[in-house]
């Protein structure tokens, strides 16, 4: 059984002229346990829906989405969104103490394990020594840090981000993918990616669903198997990772301009 | 030596020359005296009424009713503007009767409360209560409303209920806000104590300075005003200071975002 599994699942959008729009046309997909696996599509073509959908903070419009052999009526237990807005999603009344020890005590932790829980993650993602600073006090790529150590924090079963570096700039962005990388082997999460990044998806996956335009489906399931660890410079320059990388860009090269 | 620079030399010493003026106008004119008595002696007058423990006792019953009227209105502003702010119906169904409610002088409803209520204290903080709720009540319901959705959306996908995303998302996102309205609606309920113990009053600061006015004392009746002054005074730098603490995050982000 697969942790997370999404069938026909499609959603439409009324719009303010009473028209409705279809944001998803009707995707099926399963994820495994300890899956590292991405969604890459160009701009505007419902990624974020799609995973605000899986994530149960909306209804489908037909379709389901099951994890853990539940079916998602609401946000699920065992699964944690990560938004790409840190800026909107993190707590700027709570230090980074604060909001990563939000993520224990949301799932239900006693208040002196959680402090040093979270003090712990804060290490791991880099932080030490910021415990006591406000999120706003922090550059974007820290504030990320601080989203991505809270939700881990709530030990999520599988974790889903949405273009979590797309704002962030390109060195930074590096730097993040590789700290992911790096407590995705050592806490097993299963982590449902959206990037409109196509290297980025290679670099991170162990597959990866090229998107159509709106309404969104899945075109092409493509393995991105290079040994882990990996490393930006020498994954980065094999020939099979621009081969890759070229194939996906035509997928969503073809279906030419909205 | 940060203090002493920090004090506002300037603005003392204008303050100073006022009274300054006031002082020599009042010795040069007698006829003007019942009208402008010296400062000298409006201070006089309040040291004697200070330590015959009269306006002391006038002052406490002011202070008591502010703050019941006070407290009890941002009790009932803060829940229902988190009400009103959270549940869109509620909001449709009560918003047309907020905004005629609320432009009006709260002072008009002095004469119905003392026709439901009669002269007494109940009268007089609940129209405290009347009046300073609204500032509160429309802050709040702006902060509630003006919350950003992923905060919203961040509790629940860490699967909070309803209750503890109020509480720990909705609440603090909502409360510069709030803080705001709580500042405006101290100011009122203090003008609502004052006028409603001048109209209806026979204890308080209110009652005590038209009391000395009618009895042709002008001296000891602005001695009532400088105490009504300092206790205004007083409560808004206590809630400043309660209020730098409280909020010490919100100040930090504004002064960075500024920056």
């Amino acid at each position: 059984m697969s942790i997370l599994e999404v069938h026909a699942l499609s959603k439409s959008y009324r719009q303010a002229g009473g028209d409705t729009t279809l944001a998803i046309g009707n995707i099926t997909c399963q994820v495994e346990a300890g899956e590292f696996v991405s969604f890459v599509g160009p701009s505007g073509c419902g990624k974020t829906t799609l995973l605000m959908t899986i994530a149960g903070l909306l209804a489908p419009s037909s379709g389901r989405v099951i994890v853990n052999g539940k079916e998602v009526s609401g946000p699920p237990a065992n699964l944690v969104l990560l938004f790409q807005e840190y800026n909107k999603s993190l707590f700027a009344w709570r230090s980074v103490l604060g909001n990563v020890r939000f993520g224990v005590e949301a799932r239900g932790a006693a208040a002196p394990a959680a402090d040093a829980k979270a003090r712990k993650l804060i290490a791991l993602v880099g932080l030490k020594g910021f415990e006591s600073h406000y999120p706003w006090e922090l550059s974007g790529g820290m504030q990320q840090r601080v989203a991505i150590a809270r939700a881990l924090a709530y030990e999520p079963e599988v974790l889903l981000m949405d273009e979590p570096f797309g704002s962030l700039d390109a060195l930074t962005r590096l730097e993040l993918e590789d700290t992911l990388l790096r407590l995705w082997a050592e806490l097993k999460t299963t982590i449902l990616f959206i990037t409109h990044d196509i290297e980025e998806a290679i670099y991170l996956s162990d597959r990866i669903w090229v998107l159509s335009r709106r309404p969104s489906q899945i075109v092409q399931e493509i393995r991105s198997d290079f040994p882990r660890p990996r490393h930006q410079v020498t994954t980065r320059a094999e020939a099979r990772f621009m081969a890759l990388r070229n194939d996906i860009y035509r997928q969503i090269g073809n279906q030419g301009t909205p | 030596m940060n203090r002493w620079r920090a004090f506002n030399w300037l603005g003392w010493s204008s303050f100073a020359l006022l009274l300054l003026l006031w002082e020599l106008g009042s010795r040069a004119t007698p006829k003007l005296q019942l009208y402008f008595p010296p400062v000298s002696r409006i201070f006089a007058a309040l040291i004697d009424a200070l330590s015959a423990g009269s306006i002391v006792q006038h002052l406490l019953v002011t202070l008591v009713r502010f703050a019941e009227g006070f407290l009890l209105a941002a009790l009932l502003a803060v829940l229902f503007g988190v009400m009103l702010g959270y549940f869109r119906f509620l909001h449709g169904l009560l918003a047309t009767l907020i905004e005629l409610l609320r432009p009006m002088p709260s002072v008009a409803i002095i004469p119905v409360a003392i026709l439901l209520l009669g002269i007494g204290d109940g009268m007089i903080v609940s129209v405290t209560v009347y009046a300073s709720v609204w500032p509160i009540l429309v802050n709040t319901i702006d902060g509630v409303r003006n919350i950003d959705r992923t905060l919203i959306d961040t509790g629940r996908t860490f699967g909070l209920s309803r209750w503890r995303i109020l509480w720990q998302i909705i609440l603090p996102g909502a409360s510069p806000y709030i803080v705001t309205g709580l500042r405006i609606g101290l100011s009122i309920a203090l003008i609502l104590v004052t006028t409603a113990e001048m109209i209806a009053g026979s204890k308080g600061l209110g009652f005590f300075i038209l009391d000395e006015e009618r009895a042709m004392n002008s001296a000891n009746m602005y001695a009532g005003i400088v105490v009504v002054a300092l206790l205004g005074y007083g409560l808004n730098r206590l809630f400043l200071l309660i209020e730098t603490r409280a909020m010490k995050w919100r100040h930090g982000m504004m002064a960075r975002q500024a920056a």
